[in-house]
């Protein structure tokens, strides 16, 4: 059975019918065409399916399409503004805060939120903040660096 | 060379497409008409397949195909293992099962369909009548006996070997003591962040097949999936996109690749697989999974006399690319960083009902370097010695490399004091160890733990390695003079997009973004090796720094054509070739050589020269144009290499690791990690310092996190991230890295490779820091990982036993 469902993507409002078991990570990539957010585990766990639901970070992949009716989504393709980068996407860059770079739109997202909530993070504020973001490659120091690097940017000041 | 951007921190060239999500990675690439494939995998460890009945999912809503066992076996050649050691067992290793499942996860159907969804739902639609067979989990037990996994085999060893060389029955006899040790080498899971994936298209009129794969190594994955399918290579095109990690996991050929070529051939449909988290776990290959027993024998005054290691090998149910040589790689390693007159290895590689242990970031490395570096803290303990006294009394000076080891190897350079000394200043060595007397007193448990590793990296002469250890590059300067690079190598995080156009820019002298880095796709790239085993710019790179060489030799005759002299007179430097200034006078202005108004190159701008000097830039242009050059040249500007190694690098560190234990909690915090790391000459000191950070977690995952377990019955418990600890953020303490820099005398840029330096150098120290800790109980060894549970058990002295009751 297939439900309509009316959200904002990145800006742009959309309608689609969809199944109502279709993940809000494979509406995004499958049906919206935006493949930045990735799939890494499917339980919750890595973190690699973030986006910002009502301005709320969360994992793409344990919610349904169906429970982004009416929502605003924003995914990393539509962080940058203007042709500007965000402030933590300067900061993943400056500091080398990524290398395979899979785990990095989740990553960026997730940091976008934590300096949101608190502009001037401590190394301790920003771990803990990444919690539910897991990385691979990097070992995270260069992440911490590019959340710092964002937050003297003011990333946190910034709507 | 140090230039204007080889040295420098240099932001990476790939990362603009990364942070914006614009990467295409397997799953990104959408092809029309594209069919979905979904796998039936075994969920028993061990047992016969009586019948497998597809006939319901092949009517399912949606199904366009189901493939079972035996359709695919008669079609598609076995999973390949390139390693050929004496007297190998090596099973059949079919895409999907047929008569029997040897492994949870092993593949015994694949359903195609028009979305993944509807070949997820016709998955559960098929009937596996199992006979569930004893299971055979743990390799030592396996090696005496017991169930038989390969009845053809009679027996769960696949292989043994001894390597070494010296007496070492005397060595260890004439030892003042002899340590002996029992060590565990506990099975990883590699979890690159993306799993595995593939696209297969089929193009039945150019009879063109192109398989798009998360793969570390496309070229080898062509030539073997050529082979396995049964088509000519050069009709095998094979594209590694953006690849989420790698770690060893994707150095391979899986069966999975074959079959959706297969299938795509079948159908004339593109097909696609994108593997599970859960078959990531089950089905792509594990790392590590060694269960050892070391007797090192030393003098009274901690002078290491030979070092013996008999190894059980845990292989899993059937080999994957390099499966049994994993073993064979620790043997090698066994010296360390120090002198050590005589060393065996006897290692007994045994069938078990897992998924295959392949190499996983380090490969057989981090296990001789854990098992040698434990050894010598042994050692260090007996003799109730420091441990940094203990290593200083074993290095080989820096004056005796090439050094020569008791495993064969020659190592290329090193200054392991050097390294030593600068980690000891950095952490205040003698100052923790004050702090840790002190701490003792107040009750507090601090630990310090000291590894001097080496390692061996730039994978490496073509001799030693299974399928060919050089690597390939093609350097161009295109028409309008922006320079393309085409390297074998296949990085996927690395960061050679970036290191390799670092070295052409500053080689040519041109801006670094008119260079562009070209892998990852059999039709663009000459063949290439690939990128593993620290090797992508030690070998990659140097091919690159050869092949530009080549170039310039060809460029300075035509530009000293253009400038109507002779080579001699002419000298390049910052991408321009000028005439000496005493000749500069003398030359006349070269006629144009491109008539004005004709297509297609109107639109080019003339090559110019001013009678003293000619840029890159116009040189390409000319060499192209092919209008004026020297006689007997060749048209065009380019140059293709394929450098060979004469031997392996041996990068080497110290790492100092400070913790805490929780006495409540068992708990381990971190207070210090200080880490110096040589691996020669650093391209970009950013991109190193990101290696040995990833690296370094990934030890930590080892030593403190980290398992692969299967139950008894073979069952996988570990079977999502769920249960399987992969370090994060807040696990992790700020590690301080300084570098020494001793060049390697074994390329021309003098670099010795770092991609595996963190996790090979790190395991030990934190393992030592642990067992430093917890000393005043007595503890000389815990194997890993050292769970708080463990921990909390030695402070307050129960046993499982007891806490059960």
């Amino acid at each position: 059975m297939k439900t309509k469902i009316k959200l904002r993507v990145n800006g742009v409002e959309r309608q689609d019918e969809v199944e109502s078991r279709l993940l809000l990570v494979h509406y995004l990539r499958d049906v919206a065409n935006l493949t930045g957010t990735h799939v890494g585990c499917e339980t919750s766990l890595c973190g690699a399916c973030t986006v910002l639901m009502d301005g709320q970070a969360v994992k793409s992949c344990t919610i349904f399409a169906v429970q982004a009716d009416g929502a605003k989504i924003t995914t990393i393709e539509g962080l940058a503004t203007n042709g500007k980068l965000h402030p933590v996407q300067e900061g993943f860059w400056e500091r080398h805060g990524l290398q395979c770079g899979y785990c990095t739109p989740g990553m960026i997202v997730a940091a976008s939120q934590i300096l949101e909530r608190n502009p001037n993070p401590s190394e301790a504020e920003i771990r803990h903040g990444l919690e539910g973001n897991l990385c691979r490659c990097t070992g995270y120091q260069h992440i911490v660096e590019a959340v710092q690097y964002a937050a003297r940017q003011g990333a946190g000041a910034r709507k | 060379m140090a230039g204007k951007y080889v040295g420098q921190r240099v932001k990476r060239t790939e990362d603009p497409r990364l942070i914006k999500g614009l990467a295409h990675y397997v799953d990104d690439v959408k092809l029309p008409d594209t069919l979905h494939v979904v796998f039936v995998r075994s969920i028993y460890a061990h047992a016969r397949l009586r019948k497998v009945d597809t006939s319901s999912a092949a009517k399912a809503p949606g199904v366009v195909a189901v493939y079972a066992g035996k359709d695919a076996a008669k079609k598609i050649g076995p999973v390949p293992c390139a390693s050929a050691l004496p007297d190998l067992k090596v099973p059949d290793y079919r895409v999907l099962a047929t008569d029997k499942v040897l492994f949870v996860g092993h593949p015994i159907a694949a359903i195609v369909a028009n979305d993944r969804f509807a070949a997820r739902d016709a998955a559960d639609l098929v009937s596996v009548d199992y006979d569930e067979l004893p299971a055979v989990v743990n390799e030592e037990e396996a090696a005496k006996g017991g169930p038989v996994i390969h009845e053809q085999f009679k027996t769960n060893v696949a292989y043994k070997l001894t390597a070494g060389e010296g007496d070492i029955d005397a060595a260890l006899k004439s030892a003042d003591r002899v340590i002996k040790q029992r060590m565990v080498n506990q099975r990883l899971a590699p979890v690159a962040m993306e799993p595995r994936g593939v696209l297969a298209r089929y193009l039945p009129g150019e009879q063109e097949l192109t398989i798009w794969t998360s793969t570390q190594i496309p070229h080898l994955a062509r030539t073997q999936l050529a082979l396995m399918i049964g088509i000519p290579e050069n009709k095998v095109r094979v594209i590694a996109p953006e690849v989420g990690g790698g770690f060893g996991s994707k150095l391979n050929v899986y069966g999975e690749e074959a079959l959706l070529g297969w299938i795509s051939m079948q159908l004339g449909r593109p097909v696609k697989w994108i593997e599970t988290r859960r078959e990531n776990m089950q089905a792509t290959i594990h790392g590590r999974g060694q269960i050892g027993y070391i007797e090192i024998g030393c003098k009274n005054d901690g002078t290491l006399t030979g070092l013996r290691y008999n190894v059980f090998a845990d292989l899993g149910a059937y080999f994957q690319l390099l499966t049994p040589a994993i073993p064979t790689l620790t043997g090698l390693m066994l010296s360390g960083a120090y002198r050590i007159p005589a060393i065996q290895i006897n290692v007994t590689g045994v069938f078990t009902n897992k998924m295959a242990t392949d190499a996983y970031r380090g490969a057989g490395r981090p296990e001789a370097t854990y098992v040698v570096e434990r050894a010598v803290d042994l050692v260090a303990a007996e003799l109730g010695k420091d441990p940094v006294e203990v290593r200083r009394k074993n290095f080989p000076a820096p004056n005796e490399f090439p050094f020569k080891t008791a495993t064969g190897l020659f190592y290329d350079s090193g200054n392991y004091e050097g390294a030593l000394k600068k980690a000891l200043q950095m952490a205040d060595y003698t100052k923790l160890r004050e702090e840790q007397k002190k701490a003792r007193k107040d009750g507090r448990l601090m630990g310090i733990g000291v590894s001097t590793y080496v390692e061996i990296c730039a994978l490496g002469p073509s001799q030693a390695m299974p399928a060919g250890g050089w690597e390939s590059a093609t350097v161009r300067i295109e028409p309008t003079g922006k320079v393309t690079v085409l390297t074998g190598a296949s990085p996927h995080g690395q960061g050679q997009e970036t290191s390799f156009a670092q070295i052409a820019a500053d080689e040519l002298g041109v801006d670094i973004n008119d260079v562009t880095v070209i892998h990852g796709d059999t039709s663009i790239v000459q063949y290439g090796i690939g990128t593993f085993g620290s090797r992508a710019t030690a070998v990659g790179g140097t091919a690159v720094l050869v092949a530009i060489e080549k170039l310039k030799e060809k460029a300075h005759k035509i530009a000293a054509h253009m400038l109507e002299s002779e080579t001699g007179n002419v000298a390049f430097r910052e991408g321009k070739y000028s005439l000496s200034s005493k000749r500069a006078k003398a030359a006349s202005v070269p006629e144009p050589v491109l008539p004005a108004g004709e297509a297609p190159a109107a639109a080019l701008p003339n090559p110019s020269a001013d009678g003293k000097g000619v840029t890159l830039q116009d040189v390409a242009l000319a060499a192209h144009l092919a209008k004026n050059l020297p006689p007997d040249t060749e048209p065009g500007l380019s140059a293709t290499y394929f450098f060979e190694p004469k031997n392996f690098t041996f990068p080497f560190g110290t790492h100092i690791a400070v913790v805490e234990i929780d006495r409540e909690t068992g708990e381990i915090k971190f207070l210090r990690y200080v880490a110096v790391d040589d691996c020669g000459k650093v391209i970009n000191p950013m991109l190193v310092d990101g290696q040995v950070q990833g690296g370094i977690v990934q030890s930590i995952g080892q030593a403190l996190y980290e398992q692969v377990v299967y139950d008894e019955q073979g069952q996988l418990v570990t079977g999502t991230l769920m249960d399987y600890a992969v370090p994060k953020a807040s696990m992790i303490p700020w590690f301080e890295l300084e570098r020494t820099e001793t060049p390697s005398p074994v390329n021309p840029l003098g670099v010795k490779g770092v991609g595996e330096a963190g996790t090979i150098g790190a395991t030990p120290a934190i393992v030592g820091a642990v067992v430093d800790a917890l000393a005043p109980y007595g503890i000389r060894h815990l194997d890993m990982p050292i769970l708080p549970e463990a921990v909390w058990r030695i402070i307050h002295k129960k046993s499982p036993s007891r806490m059960a009751s």
